[in-house]
């Protein structure tokens, strides 16, 4: 496998300008001629599909939802970064591409964080043109607000739904298109593989949700914008139906999956109720804004909150990272609940939880000052654990949020596959081993909007439109395996669920390789993980048929795929020596600091699919930090 | 928290295998009736229903379908009427929100899908809602590309206005106002889609045509007219007020007093 970042040349502020003029354009009379398959709804994949269809692009827009509008960016609360300084408190492009780095751990290519920093102004541009009703001031000039522990405010934010604001903005440009037919959008349509035609990718296996047919389109280039694989621990804060099939049979297909171990774990979610719980719901990290995190001094202090004194509590952020406090990273702030925790000093029933305070809040700032910034976050808190978060504190616990990991990709965004174009969530590029809060939403529009209409027409100018149709004997065989495998799911008759089997993986990779993992462990886990795959293509049960909508049917699918990545994530997290970022080592630590080990790991790995995840060949892509210097990063 | 009590229920569930027709709604579709016990007052209602489905594939029956997907009140995917409401009874909460505790121990429960003609029943629970994305591509956009927008602050906007508009656009699209009318308008949505881009200054060069084609868009889909009742303020998980419907009416007024365009299709170019 030949991975070349094609880093352009010039200095890191010129680098996008110089790359924009290096590559080819589509003459535009052209343009209409050549076909995008667009995989995902999301802010990626709704902006992509717009995007390239104002281009003159022929596009169809794949979602597995019954509406492009639902994809699960819309979930996302507290807001998006851009470099536009308005608070004049010295921000900039280069600020908030060194805070991504760092915030990373050192683990991203730089050249794409710049990029991303650089374009973060044109995605606000974008958004409030489409009429995305972003918190204003009195004047009527954008709001912001500082989040996720950066030390300036360039934040963006719509109440408490940024994601969901964005995503209608995304989705608005998309029915636009859709309403001109420049875009055929086909929703509760999922994909099952990738069609590759003379070492190019030339098109999609799709299952049509609703009458089971399975069904290939060609094209002269696919775009995957498919999300994160958060649910392979079958807990977290994505949505159900939220997978890693697509991705993972592209890189079935030939295509590099890089760093699959660096998974984000959020500090605060609020904590499991019981074994019925099927997801978990974040609760916005703005909140540690104005929340102070603690637990009781005490082990096993089991009085209610308001009747512990201060000088009985533990702030443990404030006391252990003065400066941050407790607007720590993600990463830090996980783990320093977990610490808390494993002493016995964890809060609730369970034991596994620590509270979120906003007392101190109100008698500061009253209680409508806090109800105007988070007035909906409570709302939502009260209605799942009706508690009252005005009058007690929260509780939260750290749960699985995002994946950085993901489809290896090149500075254009393409993959090992030529043709295969990873967009948002479900490539590997832009936020190291761990990623800042107000990011993610920043990065999938700008891959969307901005980078890949540029960067397709760098391939496509090199490829004769339509050279590959639908007839290629490649076409047929990738759809008769994905028939085969829908055949044999309905055929085991087991006796097990596919949630029963779901909820065992995601007990594997939670205590195994959730926020800290060791050798043993890890090991442990592989063999486990590969019995339970065993187990599954033995004994799952699957009942209905193919011909009409079947819940389990689909995510039996699911769950295949994530029986095969657990086992290769595992192995990723084994072999990858040294704690950095959202990966933490219990052999590289240094009193609970993750110790990273830039001699040896200063690379991003990229696995080669060999026939199972145990076969799997992992490669190197050395990152080189030329304007960001490689340090231990402190938030003491 | 609640402890360790569990709830015994009663379900009674439409069961649905064919698609519904213009001919015939109701296909084969009818209520069943399940007894389901060990239900925890700290589940939300779709854990209920997975537990109960757990069952159901466990004795070898088909487990119910039902769209959900976030789970966390924003993506508007889940849509059952619990007791002939949608949503069920707790205001401002989508399905996925309200919890076992709303209902006493013993509670008998009517599930059914959504009603409308212009959402058709896909199988037990599930409707098509793919009317409201075509209303939508019919005009409920700001007409911008990519890449052509000015910086974001040389659009000032009173913050009154971004308020007003904020509060039509947090509509989840979920169709909880169809189902609660008894004409199944979808007036409540489509005025929130006229209502949003009404209070922004750049929503408004093309408000005359986005209200006549929001309106044309929404007749032809078969959703039925406003007659004032407010069911669909009452049901919106995001309690959207009823003045986007009087918003509406009145931008469609207006755009039938302005003289329409002569033609919108370009005669011969640029030169």
């Amino acid at each position: 496998m030949k991975l070349d970042s094609k880093i352009p040349s010039g200095a890191i502020h010129e680098k996008w300008s110089n790359r924009k003029f290096e590559l080819k354009l589509v003459n535009p009379a052209n343009k209409r001629k050549y076909k995008v398959l667009v995989v995902g709804s999301g802010l990626a994949g709704a902006s992509a599909a717009a995007s390239l269809a104002e281009l003159g692009y022929q596009v169809e827009c794949f979602c597995f939802q019954d509406s492009p509008r639902r994809a699960h960016s819309i979930a996302a609360q507290g807001g998006i970064n851009a470099a536009k300084n308005y608070r004049n408190d010295g921000d900039s492009v280069y600020r908030l591409f060194y805070d991504t780095v760092k915030g990373g751990d050192f683990r991203a290519r730089e050249a794409n964080v710049y990029r991303l920093a650089e374009l973060s102004v044109n995605i606000i541009d974008q958004a409030v043109a489409q009429g995305v009703p972003f918190a204003r001031e009195y004047g009527g000039l954008l709001d912001n607000r500082s989040f996720g522990g950066a030390q300036v405010s360039r934040t963006f934010y719509a109440r408490g739904q940024t994601g969901q604001q964005l995503l209608l903005g995304a989705y608005a440009a998309l029915s636009r298109q859709i309403g001109q037919r420049a875009v055929k959008m086909f929703p509760r349509t999922e994909m099952l593989d990738v069609v590759v035609v003379d070492g190019h990718a030339k098109g999609i296996v799709v299952r049509d949700l609703q009458t089971g047919e399975i069904r290939t389109h060609a094209a002269d280039a696919v775009v995957l914008c498919t999300g994160g694989y958060g649910n392979v621990f079958y807990l977290s804060t994505n949505a159900k139906n939220c997978n890693v099939t697509a991705t993972w049979r592209a890189h079935r297909r030939g295509a590099g999956f890089a760093n699959p171990c660096y998974t984000q774990i959020h500090p605060t979610c609020i904590p499991v109720s019981g074994d019925h719980q099927s997801k978990l719901t974040l609760m916005s990290e703005s909140l540690r804004n104005d929340g102070r995190v603690w637990v009781p001094l005490k082990k096993g202090d089991k009085r209610k909150a308001a009747d512990i004194p201060d000088n009985e509590r533990d702030y443990y952020l404030e006391r252990k990272y003065p400066s941050f406090g407790n607007l720590a990273p993600r990463d830090i702030a996980s783990r320093a609940a977990m610490t808390v925790c494993d002493e016995g000093r964890g809060i609730g029933d369970t034991g596994l939880g620590v509270y979120l305070d906003f007392r101190d809040s109100i008698q500061r700032l009253g209680k409508d000052a806090i109800a105007a910034r988070y007035g909906n976050l409570f709302h939502m808190y009260a209605k799942i654990t009706a508690e009252d978060p005005y009058s007690q504190p929260m509780r939260i616990f750290p749960a699985v949020h995002y994946t950085m990991g993901g489809l290896w990709v090149d500075y254009d965004l393409q993959s090992t596959i030529p043709g295969l174009f990873v967009c948002g969530e479900a490539n590997f590029s832009d936020h190291g081993a761990n990623r800042l809060g107000a990011s993610a939403l920043m990065q999938g529009l700008a891959d969307g909007y901005f980078v890949i209409p540029y960067t397709i027409g760098g391939y496509l100018a090199g490829q004769k439109p339509g050279s590959v149709d639908g007839k290629r004997p490649e076409f047929a065989q990738a759809a008769a395996n994905v028939a085969e495998m829908t055949k044999r799911l309905l055929g085991i008759k087991g006796k097990r669920t596919v949630d029963d089997f779901h909820r065992t993986l995601g007990k594997i990779m939670w205590s195994k390789c959730g926020m800290a993992r060791s050798e043993k462990g890890l090991k442990e886990a592989i063999a486990a993980i590969q019995a339970l795959r065993g187990e599954f293509w033995q004994d799952v049960r699957v009942l209905g048929d193919g011909m009409t909508i079947n819940q389990s049917l689909e995510k039996a699918g699911r769950v295949a795929d994530f029986l095969e990545f657990g086992e290769l994530m595992c192995r990723d997290a084994l072999e990858r020596r040294e704690s950095c970022g959202g990966h933490f080592r219990d052999e590289w630590q240094d009193d609970g600091e993750a110790r990273r080990d830039d001699q040896n790991f200063c690379h991003a790995a990229v696995w080669e699919h060999k026939g199972a995840p145990k076969d799997a060949v992992r490669h190197q892509e050395q990152l080189h930090f030329e304007n960001v210097h490689l340090a231990v990063r402190s938030y003491k | 928290m609640t402890g360790n009590t569990t709830m015994k229920l009663i379900l009674h569930v439409w069961r649905q295998q064919k698609r519904s027709t213009a001919a015939d709604f109701k296909q084969d579709g009818r209520m069943v009736r399940y007894e389901l016990d060990g239900v925890s007052p700290d589940m939300s209602f779709l854990e209920m229903l997975d537990v109960l489905n757990e069952r159901l594939i466990r004795k070898g029956e088909e487990p119910i379908v039902f769209d959900h997907d976030c789970r966390e009140g924003i993506c508007g995917s889940c849509s059952l009427m619990i007791d002939g409401e949608p949503h069920g009874p707790q205001s401002g909460t989508t399905t996925c929100q309200l919890h076992m505790r709303s209902f006493r121990d013993g509670a008998e429960i009517w599930i059914e899908p959504w009603r409308a003609k212009a959402f058709p029943v896909v199988k037990d629970l599930m409707v098509d809602r793919s009317a409201f994305d075509r209303v939508v591509q019919a005009g409920a956009f700001i007409s911008v590309n990519t890449g052509v927008s000015q910086d974001a602050n040389a659009i000032p906007v009173p913050k009154a206005d971004a308020d007003r508009a904020f509060d039509a656009a947090t509509c989840i699209g979920c169709g909880a106002c169809v189902a609660a009318c008894k004409n199944a308008s979808a007036m409540l949505f489509v005025g929130a889609k006229v209502s949003h881009f009404l209070h922004l200054p750049q929503g408004r060069v093309e408000r005359e045509t986005r209200a006549r084609n929001l309106v044309a868009a929404m007749d032809k889909e078969g959703f039925g007219n406003c007659t004032n009742q407010n069911e669909c303020q009452a049901a919106c998980p995001k309690e959207i007020p009823v003045r986007v419907i009087a918003e509406m009416n009145r931008e469609f007024l207006r755009a039938k007093a302005v003289e329409e365009p002569p033609s919108k299709k370009r005669v011969g170019g640029d030169g």
